[in-house]
């Protein structure tokens, strides 16, 4: 088992290093680079640069070298520890993806456990009372939330909000502790603002994992085990959750490996949505400024999530399945 | 003495179970009776689909949705020979939970999935003594998981497993497909049930073993004189497993008797046929082997009248008109069909 | 009487017996009535995507910043118990305070519309010329907005359909090319094993260990600006196919294993045919229609995220119109409060959505004809 893991995580170096190589191959795709982007930006705002001054920018930050040079001084940075100087903020990209790169992370996290606090119970129950008008309501809205794209699901909620309420419902945290020091009043009011982006982050993933838990314990349900175990004169609720429910947890634990990456990689379209400090709207912004080391460290740290995501739930079948524990 | 071995331990009496599927309803069990007398193994034989099996579920109220009880009772005699009908009981409740496992227990039909295959097989078993925890000491003291552990243990010896210590550990995929049958009938008898329902618990396991398991249910049959209902479409097992036997088609009671008459003197056509149909060793070679003309029909075309009668080589007017009831054709033998009386099944 | 029940009966079943994989999957689609209607409306939707200028009331670039957010007109068929199909009229006040125009219904001014009624011309397929429309004005210098219009005047109507075209285009084609990859490579991963099976598993794995928002992101910055919007959307595309892929090559893979070892492909092989022969007559027919339910429960997810893209500015970009580009109007909540009928487009993307996984999951149901 400990071998296992440790063969998991040797691999880990390796990927993020071919990550990286492909994610600055990207980041050096656009034609141009950013001192040509910044030339656009100051054009349309009126004012300009010499095309000296641009070509000793271009020397400085070492746009003119060659694409391997590049990657090496972007790899030499990247282990250092301070990811590369931002092109546009002229700051360490180190510390402006460390000021949001913990928001972000509780997000996704926070979102996951609602997603399965929701999803499960919602599953058993469906799964048990099969064609019942409670198990009717929740297929129903299983599909609405399935086909309804997060970005949309917040649209509304801000608008219903603001229209009808007259309440703001971005950002999270309440306008006197945006820029407030730690404190356990700044964290309740986190968690009173974090539980919105959190449901509409979750909302199709729970939709998702309720269905695949009803669909799972409904297979289980029909297995000669439980006539075994109902033959033993267990009380069938007991019955239930021991054995089947048991079960049907393993493949929704096998969900993991994309569930988790894909609320870190989700969450960019609701934080730019709603305006949440999050590295999605960083990124987004990079992108367009073609910043391409902040842009590349995100990406870097967004394979990094997924990779670990991927990781922790074959880690976590491993621990809850004898059978994929004594293979290994 | 003499009366409880006159009363029967369980008595079906005219049972029928149905499943109200979204095509149409199928009656799986349709009027069923026969008795099981205490420490006696009744053989149920039938083509598959000839409901054994629901009958079987039926007695402990085990159907799935959408099987129902529509009629009948399921007559049990407890320890304390008070009767009561295991049809009236709600099916979760805890009387019925108290003899399921308890006074009746079941070797299911395929050992491979019977078992969870997250939990240990000790585990399970464990479980099952624990349920039944307060049966063990005469004071009514609940047993503790270690004592069951124990009598795991000594209950895998008794099934003749080797290294009980370590096996108890195990995950049934881990145990071969008798191994895993061993336990699934050390679970069955780990309260000491007075009634055990094995539905044809040596199918999915190879000749040898089969052999071994037979000669095992034998063997604790006298030592703990619990009666055995076994089902199976294996007329060979039946003759060497039971001393009565009774014979279903689709979901009726052909004919019942001691196990020498039904094999000697078979006296309705349809046990002739599934006799004439099984392979004899001292039969001619050569010759093709008898077969039952027609085909089993589909479960929402039961034939009206007797059953039988479409397939029947002696089939009469009668026979599709009405459906004959089970009447005596022998000391213990009953039969239903009109070559022996005219006597129709009213309900 | 029982005779006639056999009968009827046995007939059934010889029914059953005889009839073909794909009959089989049609009568099983077909008790699924939900799958059924979502089926119809998906035509319908195909419709429209085909022909969008039928539909269309204006030319969907015709701006007006003086028509701004003019509100919902909505269709009245009946005048006086007579079939004669009206909107109401549309008046504007300028607000003294914001100085913003402010439109209000005025029932009392009816604008006549006639259905299948001549109005500005359009091509058919590209092939012949035409000015036939669903929906025109009876007074052709007359606009009409059925669904409002945006802060430049644009008639959403129009726009709602054209964005259809693209959005439910750039779904069918990225599912096509993530299908076509997908039996490919996993098609050839299962029968050829070995080497190029690890290889092609590698790439998999690692293509699905890809945060994918950010990477489609990044991919789609990384097109050039310069690009004209044929190009843009069939770039935007292959983007989303390249990891749309992953899971349908593993499934297929699964199932060529599987196939491999069953005894009617030896009877095959040992019968002498060819190996194309087996592939295609023989392993590809039993899991078609499993790929044809997988990949239409693979369109909605292509259109969520094509959606998702050009909402946050990076997929289709505009003069295109699809229904995330319409999305973009309606980004802010105040001019969302003024004119909540932007949201349209993505009730749009919700119902198609919602379509394609209703019949997806019937087909999916339907596809197993043996699993009862």
């Amino acid at each position: 088992m400990i071998r296992f893991i440790l063969q998991r995580l040797a691999l880990l170096p390796l990927l993020m290093v071919i990550y990286s190589f492909v994610i600055f191959a990207i980041m050096q795709a656009p034609p141009g680079d950013f001192l040509t982007a910044y030339v656009a930006t100051l054009a349309s705002s009126g004012s300009s640069i010499s095309a000296d001054q641009i070509q000793a920018l271009r020397h400085d930050y070492g746009l003119d070298q060659p694409f391997i040079v590049q990657y090496g001084l972007w790899m030499k940075s990247l282990l250092q520890g301070n990811m590369g100087l931002s092109l546009e903020y002229q700051r360490p990209n180190v510390d402006l993806i460390g000021e949001q790169l913990g928001l972000t992370i509780a997000l996704a996290l926070f979102s996951f456990v609602l997603t399965w606090a929701i999803a499960v119970p919602a599953g058993i129950y469906s799964a048990t009372h099969p064609r019942s008008i409670v198990d009717h309501a929740l297929t129903v809205i299983n599909y609405v939330g399935v086909a309804t794209p997060n970005f949309m699901l917040a649209l509304i909620l801000m608008w219903v909000a603001f229209a009808y309420f007259d309440v703001s419902i971005t950002g999270l945290y309440s306008p006197e502790f945006v820029d407030a020091p730690w404190s356990i009043a700044r964290v309740l009011d986190l968690l009173a603002h974090i539980w919105l982006p959190a449901i509409v982050l979750g909302i199709a993933g729970t939709a998702r994992l309720s269905r695949i838990m009803r669909a799972n314990l409904l297979d289980e349900l029909n297995k000669p085990y439980v006539v075994t175990a109902r033959a033993k004169g267990m009380k069938e609720w007991r019955l239930v959750l021991r054995y089947p429910v048991r079960l049907a947890f393993n493949p929704l634990v096998s969900t993991i490996g994309w569930y988790l990456p894909a609320l870190f990689s989700g969450s960019l379209i609701v934080a730019t949505v709603m305006n949440l400090p999050n590295i999605g709207p960083l990124l987004l912004r990079a992108l367009i400024n073609q910043d391409m080391y902040l842009a590349g460290g995100i990406l870097l740290i967004y394979s990094f999530l997924t990779i670990l995501g991927t990781l922790l739930s074959d880690v976590l079948l491993a621990l809850i399945d004898p059978r994929i524990r004594v293979e290994n | 003495m003499s009366q409880s071995a006159a009363a029967p331990l369980l008595s079906v009496r005219n049972l029928r179970v149905s499943f109200a599927l979204d095509d149409g309803v199928v009656r799986a069990v349709d009027g069923t009776s026969f008795d099981v007398m205490p420490g006696q193994v009744l053989g149920i034989v039938g083509e598959s689909g000839c409901g054994k099996s629901v009958t079987m579920k039926a007695i402990l109220q085990l159907i799935d949705r959408p099987g129902r009880i529509t009629h009948g009772e399921i007559l049990f005699r407890r320890e304390g020979s008070e009767v009561i009908d295991l049809a009236r009981l709600p099916p979760r409740g805890p009387a019925l939970r108290e003899i399921r496992g308890g006074e009746i227990a079941l070797i299911p039909q395929e050992p491979m999935a019977s078992f969870s295959p997250v939990h240990t097989v000790g585990d399970q078993i464990v479980e099952a003594i624990l349920l039944h925890a307060h049966r063990w000491h005469a004071d009514g003291r609940r047993i503790s998981r270690r004592e069951a552990r124990e009598i795991t243990i000594g209950l895998f010896r008794d099934v003749g497993i080797s290294m009980p210590e370590q096996r108890i550990d195990a995950y049934s995929w881990q145990l071969s497909g008798g191994l895993r049958q061993r336990a699934m009938i050390a679970m069955a008898l780990s309260c000491r049930p007075r009634l055990l329902i094995a539905d044809e618990p040596t199918t999915a396991i190879d000749v040898t073993t089969q052999a071994q398991v037979l000669a095992l249910l034998h063997d604790l049959k006298d030592r703990y004189n619990t009666a055995i209902i076994f089902i199976t479409h294996d007329l060979g097992v039946i003759a060497q497993m039971a001393s009565y036997v009774v014979v279903m088609y689709l979901g009726r009671v052909m004919e019942q008797g001691p196990v020498d008459d039904i094999f000697h003197a078979p006296r309705h056509p349809y046990t002739q046929a599934l006799l004439r149909s099984m392979p004899g060793l001292h039969g001619r070679t050569r010759v093709p082997l008898p077969v039952i003309t027609g085909a089993l029909p589909h479960p929402f075309n039961r034939p009206l009248g007797c059953p039988f009668h479409p397939r029947c080589p002696d089939v009469m007017a009668q026979c599709s008109a009405a459906t004959p009831s089970l009447e005596p054709v022998g000391v213990e033998q009953l039969a239903s069909c009109f070559l022996h009386s005219d006597k129709v099944d009213a309900s | 009487m029982s005779a006639q029940v056999d009968t009827t009966g046995a007939a059934a079943e010889d029914r059953v017996a005889v009839a073909s994989n794909w009959r089989l999957v049609w009568w099983r689609f077909r008790r699924h009535h939900l799958a059924m209607a979502s089926a119809v409306f998906l035509i319908v939707l195909y419709i429209v995507v085909l022909l969008p200028d039928f539909f269309a009331t204006q030319d969907p670039e015709r701006t007006d910043a003086r028509q701004a957010f003019i509100p919902v007109q909505m269709i009245h068929l009946f005048d006086d118990g007579a079939l004669a199909p009206w909107v109401p009229a549309i008046v504007g006040k300028r607000n003294p305070v914001t100085l913003r125009m402010e439109w209000q219904i005025d029932p009392s001014r009816k604008v006549r519309i006639h259905f299948f009624a001549p109005g500005p011309k359009w091509r058919v397929l590209g092939l012949f010329e035409t000015n036939l429309h669903l929906i025109a004005p009876a007074d052709p210098k007359q606009r009409i907005f059925l669904l409002g219009s945006d802060r430049l005047g644009r008639d959403q109507w129009s726009r709602i359909m054209h964005g259809t075209q693209t959005s439910m285009t750039v779904g069918l084609v990225a599912v096509a090319l993530s299908v076509i990859l997908g039996i490919v490579l996993g098609g050839i991963s299962g029968y050829v094993g070995g080497k190029t099976d690890q290889v092609i598993q590698r790439l998999i794995e690692l293509l699905q260990s890809v945060p994918t928002i950010p990477i489609w992101l990044a991919l789609s910055a990384a097109l050039p600006r310069d690009w004209t919007p044929i190009q843009v959307f069939f770039a935007i595309t292959v983007i989303l196919s390249l990891v749309g892929w992953t899971t349908l090559g593993r499934e297929v893979r699964g199932r060529f294993l599987a196939l491999r070892e069953e005894d009617f492909v030896l009877a095959a092989r040992l019968a002498g045919c060819s190996r194309a022969r087996i592939i295609l007559r023989h392993m590809m027919p039993t899991f078609l229609s499993h790929i044809i339910a997988t990949s239409s429960l693979a369109i909605p997810v292509m259109i969520i995220n094509e959606t998702s893209l050009s909402f946050l500015g990076l997929g289709i970009r505009p003069p295109a119109i699809s229904l995330g580009v319409l999305l973009q109007e309606a980004q802010n909540i105040q001019t969302l409060a003024l004119a909540p009928w932007l949201l349209i487009p993505g009730l749009v993307v919700i119902v198609s959505v919602l379509a394609f996984n209703l019949v997806g999951d019937g087909l999916r149901d339907a596809a197993d004809p043996y699993s009862q």
